[in-house]
């Protein structure tokens, strides 16, 4: 009857699942259910009997993949996906280059302005993403913004920055304007923890600064350049905020520009939310599979570089 | 093996009361929609019309035991789709809703709606025929008690024509031609501007053309937006527009906002609740404005359409629907309300004693204009029949990204080839949720 040595190392193997619980609870709730939710819409649709007004005139019925061909074939989804690669393309090296740059300034300990220049770099990315698409919209519309009088008085004509050639680049500034503070952030952080008697190692062998950044500073920090463009890639792949908010006030942004604005434009406005459940899928499945393979394309070369 | 699994289980087990507490609280109130006697019953209002807190005050303290909060919304277009969301979720909807009658067949459709036939069949008589068929659908039941109109109007600088020796244009050939006498005398200046993102405003534009962009017959819809008289519309305003006469840029956009007040946008076709537009966004100009009906297709077959206007509802979700409906009542028949609502929230009501108890004077901003209400009385008059059907809001959408395009290239081709977008979209998506649609 005496309490066995197993029983009390099995009380204890007990603790880590309790502590687990409540994350996992919340995951399942929050998460895994809406996700498994969302899947099991995506296989429904609603068909409506007489002149569908009133109630009970709407019926769900099962579609199987009806609305993931529907959404696939749809002439507007194509373009959106190109038109957020090109966006991805634009914003995540130029938002990854400029922090990486600023980090590795900041770094060298040259500035004196240290502190008030990382507090200044970072506040755009403490702007809520409307909020500062609201703003750059008023600086992008020629007769109301600023820039306006100063170029005229320049003598200069004022660019339509919303206008079809320059949208692009428009909406992707605000991205890199607010991203960049928080990369930076990260990156000097990773900077940081590097031991200094590297750098000194180098400098009796006679390296430059731009030497010892690019030969020994990136190759140390590259796990965090990799994590830091696996999620840039994520966000750039779901761009939503700051299209929708500019979308009203030119004529150059569709309802559909971005694939997430498809998914809202499905669920909200059209009130198809079958639909949008479909596309959100897929969404879902591509974000996972680039950011995934591109994780395991340079994840071992990276992340295993203790010899 | 009951040691390791115990505290897992109780942590599992205290989730689950916290849980199941949380979903039953919310079915505590009584779902039967009776109240005690002299028990206070709160109501919630969704409405953009501005100042509704105002109004709605004067039936709080006149009944003490119904409280009507007002919550206001952004706009008609943001209001439905978060109505559309509470009704799906099943809680969120408020009691009374602010219904544009173009969505009204779309509420209807999601069942959001409620029939309150039997409380306020009897306030028919107060309502002009084509309100009230828009709140019936032509049906026996009652979808909501008319609140406003919208009739369009024609708003104009009249500084600027007298300056040019304009008058206010009779027909679009006139129209046409005082835009090109504006832009000509100054490049800045434009007549109007071609709004990609206002579908209610050219709907209402080929209402007066004689169009109607769905039809009933039977169980059977139609739809026909790339009908003739639409496309003449278009032809005509993406003429204008290639011309370089009328603007292309969206309206309720802080560049128009500061165009109407720097007079580079002289003129408006806006609706009778335009005035309230016009103080909010260009209070500089006042007394500079004056209104006009609408330039016609034909002076023999004088015609309008109508933007906005809208019905106040109750909602299927509501818990008080008797005491929701004696609200509604009250907003739109009472002589006391129907002033405020025309005079603090600046909208048109649609009661037909509304012109004889509370629009006897100009809106302020148009206070150099006593006959204001006059035409709009006429405009209203004039309106031609539109049906709306149970996809309006996919119509829009389709119109907002075809008609961007084409304000964007400034072709008039681009016109008419966006309405055929939208005739194929709206189609299509009647057809995929299964409406019996002709053609």
């Amino acid at each position: 009857m005496a309490r066995t040595p197993q029983s009390r190392a099995g009380r204890r193997a007990g603790a880590p699942y309790s502590f687990l619980a409540p994350a996992l609870i919340l995951f399942a709730l929050f998460l895994a259910a809406p996700i498994a939710y969302s899947i099991y819409l995506s296989l429904r649709r609603v068909k409506v009997s007489g002149l569908g007004l009133g109630a009970g005139s709407r019926t769900e019925i099962w579609a199987g993949l009806q609305n993931y061909t529907r959404s696939l074939t749809d002439p507007e989804f194509l373009p959106s996906v190109t038109r957020v690669i090109a966006y991805g393309m634009i914003v995540v090296p130029t938002m990854l280059g400029l922090a990486l740059l600023m980090a590795l300034l900041l770094d060298a300990g040259r500035t004196r302005v240290g502190t008030f220049a990382r507090t200044s770099i970072f506040l755009p990315y403490a702007v809520p993403a409307v909020v500062a698409s609201l703003l750059w919209g008023f600086l992008y519309l020629p007769r109301i913004s600023p820039f306006t009088d100063l170029l005229n008085g320049l003598g200069m004509a004022p660019p339509d920055l919303l206008s079809d050639s320059w949208v692009l680049y428009a909406v992707a500034n605000i991205a890199v304007w607010g991203g960049t503070g928080f990369n930076m952030i990260v990156l000097y952080t990773a900077l940081r923890a590097i031991p200094t008697d590297l750098f000194e190692a180098a400098r009796l062998d006679g390296a430059t600064d731009t030497q010892i950044a690019w030969r020994i500073k990136i190759p140390i920090i590259l796990p965090s350049l990799i994590m830091t463009f696996v999620f840039s890639l994520i966000a750039t792949l779901q761009v939503f905020a700051e299209p929708m908010t500019l979308r009203p006030l030119s004529n150059t942004i569709s309802t559909t520009w971005t694939p997430l604005m498809k998914v809202y434009r499905d669920a909200f406005t059209r009130n198809d939310i079958y639909s949008a459940a479909a596309t959100s899928v897929v969404i879902a499945v591509a974000t996972f599979v680039v950011s995934f393979g591109f994780l395991k394309l340079v994840g071992n070369r990276a992340f295993n570089q203790e010899d | 093996m009951k040691k390791t699994f115990l505290p897992l289980a109780g942590v599992l087990a205290a989730a689950l009361m916290m849980t199941t507490a949380a979903c039953s609280s919310s079915d505590d109130k009584d779902s039967g929609g009776s109240t005690q006697p002299g028990e206070k019953v709160e109501l919630t209002y969704w409405t953009w019309a501005p100042n509704m807190d105002k109004v709605v005050e004067g039936w709080n303290t006149a009944h003490p035991d119904i409280h009507v909060t007002v919550n206001k919304q952004d706009g008609g277009d943001p209001a439905v789709t978060k109505l559309l969301t509470a009704i799906k979720a099943g809680s969120g909807a408020p009691d009374v809703m602010q219904a544009e009658y173009q969505k009204i067949p779309t509420l209807v459709s999601a069942n959001a709606l409620a029939d309150i036939a039997k409380q306020v069949s009897p306030a028919k008589a107060k309502f002009p025929d084509s309100a009230w068929n828009a709140v019936t659908l032509g049906s026996e039941a009652v979808y909501g008690l008319p609140q406003d109109t919208g009739p369009m109007m024609f708003f104009y600088r009249s500084d600027v024509f007298d300056k040019l020796g304009l008058k206010a244009p009779a027909t679009w050939d006139d129209y046409a031609a005082a835009a090109r006498k504006v832009h000509q005398a100054n490049a800045k200046q434009y007549l109007g501007t071609f709004s990609s993102n206002d579908p209610g405003w050219f709907a209402g534009l080929s209402q007066q053309a004689g169009a109607s962009w769905w039809g009933v017959n039977g169980d059977t819809w139609s739809v026909a937006i790339n009908d003739a008289n639409t496309q003449k519309v278009a032809s005509y305003w993406g003429g204008l527009v290639q011309e370089g006469v009328i603007d292309n840029k969206p309206m309720y956009t802080p560049e128009w906002n500061a165009a109407l007040n720097d007079g580079t946008q002289v003129g408006w076709l806006g609706a009778v609740w335009g005035p309230g537009v016009l103080e909010g966004n260009a209070a500089g100009t006042k007394g500079k404005w004056k209104v006009a009906l609408l330039p016609q297709w034909d002076t023999a077959k004088q015609a309008n359409g109508n933007w906005g206007g809208s019905a106040t509802s109750v909602t299927t979700q509501s818990k008080h629907k008797e005491q929701a409906a004696q609200f509604i009542q009250w907003l739109n028949t009472d002589p006391a309300a129907i002033k405020a609502l025309a005079t603090q929230a600046n909208v048109y009501p649609a009661s037909v004693d509304a012109t004889a108890t509370a629009l006897t004077s100009p809106p302020a901003f148009f206070s150099n204009q006593s006959d204001y209400y006059s035409i709009a009385a006429e405009a209203g008059k004039i309106t031609s029949p539109f049906t709306y059907g149970p996809n309006v809001n996919v119509a829009y959408n389709s119109y907002n990204d075809a008609f961007g395009k084409a304000a964007q290239s400034k072709k008039s081709a681009d016109f008419t080839a966006a309405l055929s977008t939208m005739q194929q979209a709206t189609l299509d998506d009647m057809k995929n949720t299964g409406f019996k649609v002709a053609g």
